[in-house]
């Protein structure tokens, strides 16, 4: 698909019978099709693992920094704190062992983060907006997300795309991606003796990024009814778009039931 | 025998915080006393430091009431809501009364605890590489490992002057059991000078001897037992109540407005002399919808007798 052609493999009626958030959880859930641990972050990583052991990888153990391995909500929690983490839970351990053990100890596969601002290199911004000690907007900060984005094997990114959260410049770097691009961050982790190869994938509700060799995004499918112009006026910088670009294919019955009778009745995350 | 440290919360409070204390209200989204905050708020305490990795609703409270000159935390939000209004406001404009801040990561709080508790001078942890928070935050130091295997940050102890931690059940010498989410309360317990232990429900010394794993802080630390029912609510008890979501929803409308967030201190913390007016307040309907909807006992383990 050349870069000036628009995708649009949805008809307005089916583009319609879904929303964006939608599709970017559909899409972010997929992403962990064989996939065994998951570290699930606050926010919109919850109903994508949750969606994604309900369909693609049900064998999938998701880990809370609260202090929960392999975790069976009966309900998708508002908090990542809930009772029902706990409850069927296969271990619940302190967050000393969490943390030490199962994270810094190499047992994740994937940590799974969202972000209010990225770069072109996957690195995280989740602490404030303009300068930090006199903060235009002060956001909530690392929780565990810095010590994730270094121990776990790769990252994911879910998180929704503008020209506010995809910038040039991050205004802190909160978790470290590929840093100034991937021989850098290559050499960095390799002599620090970083478990964590970094990030892999940024789902967004427009589409679907994956790192390339010099370690930056490039869009590699674009979501029923987004278009490439859409994606470039909601990029900081000059992105770089699959010369193989695909279609997302749209969410299935089955994984929109999941999402508006199971997981989310309430639309908490998909307003 | 021992003697019982069983005290109310206005008793425990004039007694074990002191103004420009530092205090640690711990539990990660379970187990927050909030009961012990609102009691703080009302007897006016000031210049403290409130140490707790996830601020929570409770220092947002605490903080628009005035008690506190610093903030020392790791995660600054409402859960899967949105922000902290009276706090966000004291960092970003400085209105009505800066607050200092001392930032980490959720691990570099529980390093810190644990260095406290283990009367370590640093905990190691591999984080912080390549981030801006030690550049932000200078007590977060690089070291170089003494055996020649490379860097990794250090974090200083963090010694509560008082620890306050929530828990199902303890008995009168202040021997205290949890089960669920046990965040870093028994870390954040032993590292403190005081410690505060506040319940659902005060049980016999035989009902913890029949179930020693369970017992996560010992007597021998608790300086004051408080029995105060749904004292955590709107955070919840496994097991005993449920999460009180709706209220973390309808805070985040509160706390967007200094005036809203003082006209709801005066309802639910001033105008109000303890926990049983709160409930009282809060109606029997509204506890009743927050019971589990059906009990999932844990099965039976036998530690045996062995004479």
């Amino acid at each position: 698909m050349s870069e000036t052609s628009p995708a649009r493999p949805a008809s307005a009626a089916s583009s319609a019978a879904f929303s964006k958030s939608e599709m970017m959880i559909v899409a972010a859930a997929r992403e962990l099709a064989g996939q065994r641990v998951c570290f699930v972050g606050v926010g919109l990583p919850n109903i994508a693992v949750n969606l994604a052991q309900r369909t693609v990888a049900p064998d999938l153990e998701l880990v809370y920094e609260a202090g929960v391995f392999g975790a069976r909500p009966a309900r998708l929690p508002l908090s990542i704190g809930d009772p029902t983490i706990v409850t069927g839970a296969t271990a619940v351990v302190s967050m000393y062992e969490l943390f030490s053990f199962y994270l810094q100890g190499g047992l994740v596969d994937v940590g799974f983060l969202g972000a209010a601002q990225v770069d072109r290199f996957g690195n995280i911004n989740t602490t404030v907006i303009g300068p930090y000690d006199h903060p235009k907007t002060r956001l909530p900060g690392s929780g565990g997300a810095c010590e994730i984005a270094i121990n776990a094997r790769q990252v994911f990114v879910i998180m929704r795309q503008s020209a506010r959260s995809f910038v040039k410049a991050i205004d802190f770097r909160t978790s470290p991606g590929n840093l100034g691009g991937a021989e850098q961050a290559e050499r960095i982790r390799r002599e620090g003796g970083w478990l964590g190869r970094g990030p892999s994938v940024v789902v967004t509700d427009l589409g679907i990024w994956h790192f390339d060799e010099d370690g930056e995004m490039r869009l590699d499918s674009l979501h029923p009814g987004a278009t490439v112009e859409e994606v470039r006026a909601t990029v900081g910088w000059q992105p770089r778009i699959s010369d193989g670009l695909t279609a997302t294919p749209a969410p299935t019955p089955e994984e929109l039931r999941l999402i508006r009778e199971e997981l989310d009745p309430a639309g908490a995350y998909t307003r | 025998m021992t003697t019982s440290k069983v005290a109310s919360m206005r008793d425990a409070i004039a007694d074990l915080v002191r103004d420009g204390d530092t205090v640690a209200i711990e539990g990660f989204t379970h187990l927050i006393s909030f009961a012990a905050g609102h009691e703080i708020v009302r007897q006016g305490r000031r210049d403290l430091t409130l140490a707790r990795m996830t601020p929570d609703l409770i220092y947002d409270q605490m903080i628009a009431g005035g008690v506190a000159r610093k903030l020392v935390f790791s995660w600054l939000g409402n859960p899967g809501v949105g922000g902290l209004g009276a706090i966000r406001r004291r960092i970003e404009t400085g209105e009505p009364t800066p607050l200092e801040v001392e930032e980490y990561s959720h691990f570099g709080m529980v390093g810190r605890y644990t260095a406290g508790a283990a009367n370590l001078p640093f905990y190691p942890i591999r984080s912080y590489f390549e981030s801006d928070l030690p550049a932000a935050n200078p007590r977060i130091r690089e070291i170089e490992s003494p055996y020649g295997d490379g860097k990794v940050y250090a974090v200083p102890p963090l010694k509560p002057d008082v620890t306050i931690v929530h828990a199902q059940r303890a008995d009168a010498a202040g021997n205290t059991q949890v089960w669920g989410l046990l965040g870093c309360q028994k870390e954040a317990a032993f590292a403190a000078d005081r410690v505060i232990v506040v319940v659902e429900e005060l049980v016999d010394e035989a009902v913890v001897r029949a179930d020693p794993n369970r017992t996560i802080i010992p007597g021998l630390i608790v300086d004051a037992v408080v029995v105060e029912p749904f004292g955590a609510h709107p955070s919840y008890v496994q097991g005993a109540y449920d999460r009180d979501n709706r209220f973390y929803l309808d805070w985040d409308g509160i706390t967007r407005d200094e005036d809203s967030l003082q006209a709801w201190l005066r309802e639910w913390v001033y105008d109000l002399d303890g926990r049983p007016a709160y409930l009282e307040k809060l109606g029997a309907e509204r506890v009743a919808s927050l019971r589990p909807t059906a009990p999932a006992p844990s099965g039976v383990v036998d530690y045996g007798q062995y004479r």
